[in-house]
């Protein structure tokens, strides 16, 4: 494993860390096929969620990339870390009530819960400790971390870490949402939520915060 | 606090639900008649039969005050928290939920840690209700999966219209209305909804001053009580069909929605048609070819002749009593319907495997305004009220009655005062009912039980996402 590869496996398995979680998806991807009977609506269902999710990723990312232009790094992650902390805590104290649709939804409006369900629990925002080195000083400079930043990996420009980053993470979500819907609607079943579903809010929370420190630390 | 697990009485499915281990412990709402000086209460009954104390109240809340008119009520959480659009599975279901129709007030009273012991944890006040909702008289709770519903009669002035609202599952905070857009829905009573199909139910009793000071003889015979169904975009909050069910039916009150999310039928209970005293089931459903939903009687239960002088002074002109059905129940596989009679002082059970064509699969009496009918337990002891508020276990083995109604309504139907009980009767799976000859609760005089709700969960408590 070398420091170039090292960022972008993260990024993929942080993906597939979110896809595992029922609320990103594949739960409403076996629902889906539960209500109408028919299995081509839990893959049907894998598009939209993966555009959704892929697009509260680009949000964050592109965001952090803007404000790069016109903060220096450290502040930058000042304001990631403080933001990442702020809705860990959140999440810790307090269940969200989401209410962003219904059971029977169209591909735009499963694109559309999927990007607000992504957005809501910080998903975005948990990504950019692995690409906030976008400026930071060039490989070989003064410093090489353990888990350098995408960028200082050598990814390219600010605008390709915005498409790739998000893109590579969403792989890992696709892959997870996709193996779990199939496996339980075909396999397993639903009552495994019963036994399996554990609070992983709270560990998301918690999740949050230790990338809030690494924010800093990184 | 979350759980790490999500709550052991959640169910994706009713069928798993049925699967759920049975109730030790029944809480029933325990009402003072009008402002007699006693309190209102939460009363905890023990179901286990292994217990010594089966059948038996073992432990009572008294509430503040008294004369909130308590009626239903319900959890802060169910299954429909599992629900994959909205997911809040690792809230507790420890809550209870009690409105009062008359009062306003909202009680939120905790069940944990000692199940036998709850504890009144927050009163929210009626002024504060109709501040934030526009709505007076709540009656009716259900857990969704993003927030507590509730519905209201009427407005603060006691005219309508009545609707619903939101309360946070575990801040208890009035989030405000429900509708977007009302459409012609006016007349409130009950609301329960079809969460595969994005539906909501509504039915159609009559305004608080319509309604406070009983059952109002002019009203009833021109017609002014409810006699429609709404139906209503859930994701939207916006009215999408009035279901019209004819100028005689008279107040169409309980929603009983098959429990299957697949399945877009229900049922609801009207109390009396002007035509001839009868009470009557209509089903309502969704065209699968139009989209459209309509609705059709598919039970009649006529009233039985009687001799005047066994009739209280309302009914005395029409030589028979009414049914009077005021309650029903659909038992968590879709297969059984249960229907309280408070008039006569039936309980009936009809198979609705196909819920067309409903057929009669059990009967019994107790109370009742002519008949009287006495419990096996009671040695021969005439009981009044009737089969009123009917609950069922998850299992669908055991069905719980109570007798009261409505306070004003009581006094018109039976003069003589409510004496309350509640029992329990056993269903058989195939088929049938019996009593229970152990279990028969008989509350002191001037406290009236109304509706039940099982530990864990029953069948009108929870509403699920997954057929599975």
């Amino acid at each position: 494993m070398t420091d170039t590869q090292l960022p972008w496996l993260s990024l993929l398995l942080l993906g597939a860390a979110h896809g595992v979680n029922p609320a990103m998806g594949w739960l409403f991807a076996v629902g889906r096929g539960l209500q109408t009977r028919d299995r081509r609506a839990v893959w049907r269902a894998l598009g939209p969620l993966a555009v959704g999710h892929a697009l509260a990723i680009a949000v964050a990312v592109l965001l952090a990339v803007s404000l790069r232009q016109v903060l220096p790094l450290r502040g930058l992650r000042w304001v990631v870390a403080a933001a990442l902390l702020a809705v860990g805590v959140d999440g810790l104290v307090r269940h969200r009530h989401v209410r962003l649709g219904g059971m029977r939804v169209n591909a735009r409006e499963l694109a559309t819960w999927s990007f607000l369900m992504a957005s809501a629990h910080g998903a975005g925002l948990m990504v950019l400790p692995f690409v906030l080195g976008a400026a930071a000083p060039a490989p070989g400079g003064m410093h090489h971390h353990h888990t350098a930043p995408v960028l200082a990996a050598g990814a390219g420009s600010a605008g390709a870490i915005g498409v790739t980053a998000p893109l590579v993470h969403t792989l890992g979500y696709l892959a997870a949402t996709l193996v779990l819907a199939v496996v339980v609607y075909e396999k397993v079943g639903l009552r495994i939520l019963r036994r399996a579903w554990i609070n992983l809010n709270a560990i998301w929370s918690a999740a949050l915060i230790v990338a809030a420190v690494a924010a800093i630390a990184m | 606090m979350a759980r790490l697990l999500p709550d052991p009485t959640f169910y994706p499915s009713p069928g798993m639900a049925a699967e759920a281990p049975a109730e030790s412990l029944a809480y029933v709402a325990l009402l003072t008649q009008g402002t007699n000086g006693k309190k209102d209460a939460l009363g905890v009954v023990d179901a286990d039969p292994a217990s010594p104390e089966y059948g038996r109240l073992v432990g009572r809340l008294d509430l503040p005050h008294g004369g909130n008119e308590l009626h239903h009520f319900g959890w802060n959480a169910c299954s429909s928290h599992l629900c994959a659009f909205a997911p809040n599975p690792h809230v507790e279901r420890r809550y209870l939920v009690l409105p009062g129709t008359n009062s306003s007030r909202i009680h939120v009273v905790d069940t944990a840690p000692d199940p036998r012991a709850p504890r009144l944890v927050k009163v929210i006040e009626g002024e504060e209700v109709m501040r934030k909702t526009g709505y007076a008289a709540p009656h009716t709770v259900h857990c969704g999966p993003d927030g507590i519903y509730m519905n209201a009669l009427g407005a603060p002035d006691g005219d309508g219209p009545g609707g619903i609202f939101v309360l946070d599952h575990e801040t208890f905070e009035v989030k405000g209305r429900w509708e977007r857009e009302r459409g012609p829905q006016y007349l409130s009573y009950d609301f329960w909804w079809h969460l595969g199909h994005d539906v909501m139910i509504t039915s159609e009793w009559g305004t608080p001053n319509m309604v406070k000071d009983g059952v109002n003889p002019e009203l009833l015979l021109a017609g002014k009580y409810g006699n429609a169904l709404h139906v209503w975009d859930l994701k939207h909050r916006t009215h999408l069909q009035k279901l019209e069910l004819g100028a005689e039916q008279q107040m169409v009150l309980e929603l009983r929605p098959a429990h299957d999310p697949r399945r877009a039928y229900g049922f609801v209970g009207v109390v009396m048609s002007l035509a001839d005293l009868s009470s009557s089931i209509w089903m309502w459903f969704r065209d699968e070819v139009t989209g459209r939903w309509d609705v059709r009687k598919v039970i009649t239960i006529p009233a039985e002749p009687a001799d005047p002088a066994d009739l209280p002074p309302l009914l005395q002109g029409f030589k028979a009593v009414p049914p009077l059905v005021t309650d029903i129940n659909l038992s968590l596989d879709d297969r059984f319907l249960y229907v309280s009679c408070w008039g006569t002082g039936e309980l009936r059970q009809y198979d609705v495997s196909d819920p067309t064509e409903p057929r009669l699969t059990g009967t019994l009496r107790i109370g009742g305004i002519v008949n009287r009918t006495p419990h096996p337990r009671a040695d021969g002891r005439a009981l009044n009220g009737g089969p009123q508020m009917v609950e069922v276990s998850r299992d669908g083995r055991r069905v719980y009655l109570t007798n009261g109604l409505y306070s004003p309504w009581d006094a018109q139907f039976y003069p003589d005062g409510i004496r309350g009980w509640m029992a329990k009767i056993d269903a058989d799976p195939n088929g049938g009912i019996a009593f229970d000859r152990d279990f028969l609760v008989e509350f002191e005089d001037g406290l009236r039980p109304h509706q039940v709700r099982l530990q864990g969960g029953d069948a009108s408590s929870d509403s699920f996402c997954y057929a599975e």
